[in-house]
């Protein structure tokens, strides 16, 4: 009786396997399969078509002595850097606001839905809009801020939001923050939310005035959030590519201050009659151990400090 | 007791301001698409003005964008349809069935939750060119089956929330595996299905790198896309209104999902942070 119903068991079992099966084919051929074969490539000089031949790490030598690398390695950072502040800190002041025990304030549900609008919006539509809003002759904004500069009787001298390599840098970063703080705020107060309501009772019940209890309970609660959404937001930055590839133009002035690893892997990737594939791939997993590198470090140092 | 109001109220104020920050550039855009070039040039004003249809007549001179939203369609329906099925039927397959390498899959879901999507766009691309798939749209659609984070999600969602004693009931009623999968997990797991599809759509709605790379023809060019062809043929002094129309057009189908499904898609951007 009881070897009948073993058999019964692994019976039923087996469905495991169909029922995986389409998730583990397709999963292989388009996920792991890409993955394995740009690691070969980078081995080779394969410029598109036909057979590359194997030069084991001159790829490599060639990405990290390449100082066009670095400096869209730079533009990159420079751009993240600025976006993560700007978008964390506003997310974070965001909590700090609707978490406060004093003020109560409401309306969270709506607020959160306006404030993760533009996150929804495809990259392609936001870099089109802003770009004719931030037009420095003929654009709306520059329009706008002429008009409040009469007002005051001043003259507005129109700044190249996107054109000038100056400025393109940090529009692209604010853009970005613009697109992404309303989805880091509604993480950090999905955390928040699930605290439990009695720590925040025996706090007032001992006494804790705001800050005390925002810097000793619900900051510390929300630690692991927080380094989730950096590390996402740092895998996320340093592929950037969308914004500044379709905002700024190739012939452009400011085009060497923006252009990311992404843009540069492009370049060799996909650019029409220059494809050098091999390098590409180099590139690619250049990219990637920088990514996890910076990752290790960070999650290092979130957990050092606990 | 004013000093607390008066704060309160400047908090409120700051809140307001930040949501306006939001929706201002959609208002502009909305707007601006009513007026032309040189009206726009002129002056900053939030009433509509009359060229609608001029900047109609442009946009349609730049591309047909109804077009590009038939052909969006074409690839974000079936690829969020066969993500959702399959995707849970995978994470069904993975939170309730003992099997030699369950473990192994959901490690290696894991491990690709990680790595970044750049790694294997080369790779990808290579493949896809090799199978003759350039111009189909069989690589954007496909792999969708394949969604490592939804099923990571989902399955994690099916575990704490489907009871193993219906699915034992329903086997000793001598129900087939995957009568009980389509008829009582899969309607058991809707509104987590439902929360990740939409985001699925979204996603698949607004990708550009891909298509980009695969999409080469004009007429199977999806929306963004087709969107981004115009920066060659952009003359902003004249057809700035046509630009902005031709934005709204691609704006409007996510707003009115938003506006439809909005609940679902905090419910999904919250799901990872209070899982954890």
């Amino acid at each position: 009786m009881k070897l009948q119903k073993q058999s019964k068991l692994t019976a039923y079992n087996r469905w495991g396997y169909a029922f995986v099966a389409p998730f583990v084919i397709v999963f292989a051929i388009f996920s792991i399969y890409p993955v394995l074969r740009t690691l070969y490539l980078s081995f080779t000089d394969l410029k598109i078509l036909g057979k590359g031949n194997w030069i084991w790490f001159d790829n490599y030598k060639r990405v990290l002595t390449d100082k066009f690398f670095w400096r869209a390695l730079g533009n990159t950072l420079r751009i993240w850097s600025v976006n993560i502040v700007l978008q964390l800190g506003l997310a974070f002041l965001l909590v700090i606001i609707f978490s406060d025990v004093k003020y109560k304030m409401r309306g969270l549900p709506v607020f959160r839905i306006l404030y993760y609008l533009p996150n929804l919006i495809a990259a392609t539509s936001i870099a089109f809009l802003f770009n004719t809003l931030l037009d420095w002759r003929y654009g709306t904004f520059n329009i706008l801020l002429n008009s409040i500069y009469k007002l005051f009787g001043a003259t507005y001298n129109p700044i190249d939001w996107i054109g000038s390599g100056k400025t393109a840098p940090y529009t692209l970063a604010v853009i970005q923050s613009w697109m992404w703080f309303g989805n880091s705020f509604l993480m950090l107060m999905a955390s928040v939310q699930g605290i439990n309501r009695e720590y925040f009772e025996a706090a007032a019940i001992d006494g804790a005035n705001r800050w005390t209890t925002f810097g000793r309970i619900t900051l510390p609660l929300i630690r692991p959030i927080m380094m989730y959404v950096a590390i996402t937001s740092l895998i996320g930055g340093l592929q950037m590519f969308d914004l500044p590839f379709l905002m700024v133009s190739q012939s452009g002035a400011a085009y060497r201050d923006v252009q990311t690893v992404m843009m540069y892997l492009y370049r060799f990737g996909f650019t029409t009659g220059s494809t050098q594939t091999g390098y590409a791939s180099a590139v690619a997993y250049c990219l990637f151990l920088i990514i996890l590198s910076v990752s290790i470090v960070q999650y290092k140092f979130f957990n050092k400090e606990r | 007791m004013v000093g607390y109001r008066i704060k309160k109220g400047l908090l409120y104020a700051f809140l307001v301001l930040l949501a306006a920050a939001c929706l201002f550039p959609f208002l502009l855009m909305m707007v601006n698409a009513t007026r032309s070039g040189v009206e726009i040039t002129r002056g900053f004003t939030l009433i509509p003005g009359s060229s609608l249809k001029d900047n109609m007549t442009q946009v349609f001179n730049y591309f047909n964008p109804f077009l590009g939203i038939r052909n969006s369609i074409i690839v974000a329906v079936p690829a969020t349809l066969l993500c959702a099925y399959f995707s849970t039927l995978t994470a069904y397959g993975l939170g309730f069935y003992k099997f030699h390498g369950n473990k192994f899959i959901f490690f290696m879901i894991l491990m690709f939750m990680m790595i970044p999507g750049q790694l294997s766009l080369i790779g990808f691309y290579n493949l896809c060119s090799k199978l003759h798939l350039v111009n189909s749209y069989i690589p954007l659609i496909v792999p969708s089956i394949a969604s490592a984070g939804t099923v990571f999600f989902l399955r994690q969602y099916i575990i704490s929330s489907m009871p193993p004693a219906l699915i034992e009931a329903a086997r000793m009623e001598g129900a087939s595996e995957f009568y009980i999968f389509n008829r009582i997990v899969l309607p058991i797991s809707k509104p987590a299905v439902a929360t990740m599809g939409i985001m699925a759509f979204i996603g698949n709605w607004n990708n550009y790198l891909l298509p980009m790379i695969l999409i080469t023809k004009n007429e199977k060019m999806t929306l963004p896309v087709m969107m981004a062809t115009l920066r060659s043929s952009t003359d902003i002094q004249r057809n700035q209104g046509a630009i902005y129309l031709a934005v709204a057009i691609s704006v409007i189908p996510i707003l009115l999902v938003f506006a439809c499904f909005s609940k679902y898609i905090i419910s999904s951007v919250t799901a990872g942070a209070v899982k954890e």
